[in-house]
């Protein structure tokens, strides 16, 4: 290990934070390409694969759903967490109880308007671990946040957390997305510090 | 290379007014693909340590070193450290990393690079890699656009000039947001629509890559520029900071 004399910390946190990370009252943006403007006039969300029942709502109905506010802590790969954001969501588990997801459903790929793609085990989506999100601190998401709609997933490293979320499928094994075929960790979990591959 | 591994400074000096340039020799050296980053790890006495990420401005062809612009960022924790560090001394460098904000001569199409301050840095790196083959590539059309607060902000700028002298085809076009000296016959304002469509129009249906850095607003600006001037959103890549 490299000793920097003379290094001080600066930076410092109320709470604890995953290895590596700093607190950021900011927030930044974190994307592969332009942002896409999605109108919530054309949004729609597609659940399918490994399911008894496929669904798909638009935003009027997505907004029937009952959905919850949620605080949680958010660390991005690109080292920075943000503490308390607020969040308005529908829970994955109320998802999952519509379309009800076969037995060799293992995983999920979640899909985003502009081509993105992440995993998730099935596991990480549910019992109160995921969200999709609908608002944000009050307000609607922004579009460079991720808005209309987004997933959250706030123990994995934010880009987990696909932005403007159009689909879901539920497969029966674990397929790399965007990220994970670029050399990030097929998993991510911030307090291991699974940033990378062979991490 | 994804270990990490101690880095010694071989090489500092001044590119701007507010960035300095960091060049380390590294044991276990991986070529890179321009547009990568390296972390780099300060830990001090007490343990505590931090990470921050920072582009590569060397091109791969320069083997066993690794060279970074960093803007000294004022009450920042990682920065005014790696200003003021001195030929010898170490730090813990991890990379190369990332997949996607990447180019090299192997990617057909013209080329676009559009960078606001330090973001310059991952696309001086991708205009090095093209120097380096300029035989093969001296029919590429380049077109660097680099915004700036004002001249002594421009990074790198003797060596672009010499790069614009020696490759016909690489245009290097400057806009600077504050303070223009009364000399200047580059652009004078932010980033707009209308400079992009001058800079860039008439490559929008020769397939062109385009890579878009610096911080968030500027690149949100860019990038959704490109994109209503027709360019593929696919074909636009984009680094945001800040």
């Amino acid at each position: 290990m490299v000793v920097n004399i003379g290094f001080k910390q600066k930076r410092t946190s109320n709470k604890t934070l995953p290895p590596g990370q700093y607190e950021t009252h900011d927030f930044p943006v974190l994307s592969k390409g332009p942002t896409p403007m999605v109108d919530t006039n054309d949004w729609s969300l597609k659940v399918s694969g490994l399911v008894e029942q496929p669904l798909h709502w638009d935003w009027e109905s997505f907004s029937k759903l009952p959905n919850m506010e949620v605080t949680k802590d958010i660390h991005c790969v690109t080292k920075w967490s943000k503490l308390d954001t607020k969040w308005t969501g529908v829970s994955l588990d109320v998802i999952m109880k519509l379309v009800n997801p076969k037995n060799s459903a293992t995983h999920i790929l979640a899909f985003s308007s502009d081509g993105y793609s992440t995993n998730l085990p099935r596991i990480d989506i549910s019992d109160g671990k995921a969200w999709i999100a609908t608002a944000y601190d009050g307000a609607e998401i922004p579009p460079e946040h991720g808005g209309p709609v987004r997933l959250l997933i706030p123990h994995l490293y934010f880009w987990k957390s696909a932005k403007w979320l159009d689909e879901i499928k539920f497969v029966d094994h674990d397929e790399p997305g965007f990220w994970e075929t670029r050399g990030y960790h097929m998993y991510g979990d911030p307090w291991k510090e699974q940033r990378y591959t062979h991490d | 290379m994804t270990e990490w591994q101690p880095a010694t400074l071989i090489e500092t000096y001044k590119i701007a007014s507010d960035v300095a340039s960091l060049t380390f020799r590294l044991q276990e050296w991986t070529a890179h693909v321009p547009g990568q980053h390296y972390s780099i790890k300060l830990t001090s006495p007490n343990g505590y340590s931090a990470q921050r990420d920072y582009s590569v401005a060397s091109s791969p062809e320069q083997g066993g070193k690794v060279e970074f612009g960093v803007k000294y960022l004022e009450g920042g924790e990682v920065s005014p450290y790696l200003h003021t560090m001195k030929i010898g001394q170490q730090v813990e460098l991890r990379g190369p990393l990332g997949g996607h904000f990447t180019w090299n001569t192997s990617m057909q199409g013209p080329l676009v690079l559009v960078g606001g301050g330090t973001g310059v840095v991952p696309l001086v790196s991708m205009i090095r890699h093209l120097m380096r083959h300029i035989d093969t590539e001296s029919t590429r059309e380049v077109i660097l656009l680099g915004s700036f607060k004002s001249v002594d902000y421009i990074l790198y700028h003797d060596e672009l000039e010499d790069y614009a002298q020696k490759h016909k085809n690489f245009k290097l076009i400057f806009t600077l947001t504050r303070e223009t000296p009364p000399w200047w016959n580059g652009y004078r304002s932010r980033i707009n629509r209308d400079i992009l469509k001058e800079v860039f129009g008439h490559l929008k249906d020769q397939s062109p890559l385009s890579y878009v850095c610096g911080p968030t607003a500027f690149v949100e600006s860019v990038a959704s520029g490109l994109v209503s001037l027709g360019f593929d959103t696919l074909s636009i890549k984009t680094e945001r900071f800040g």
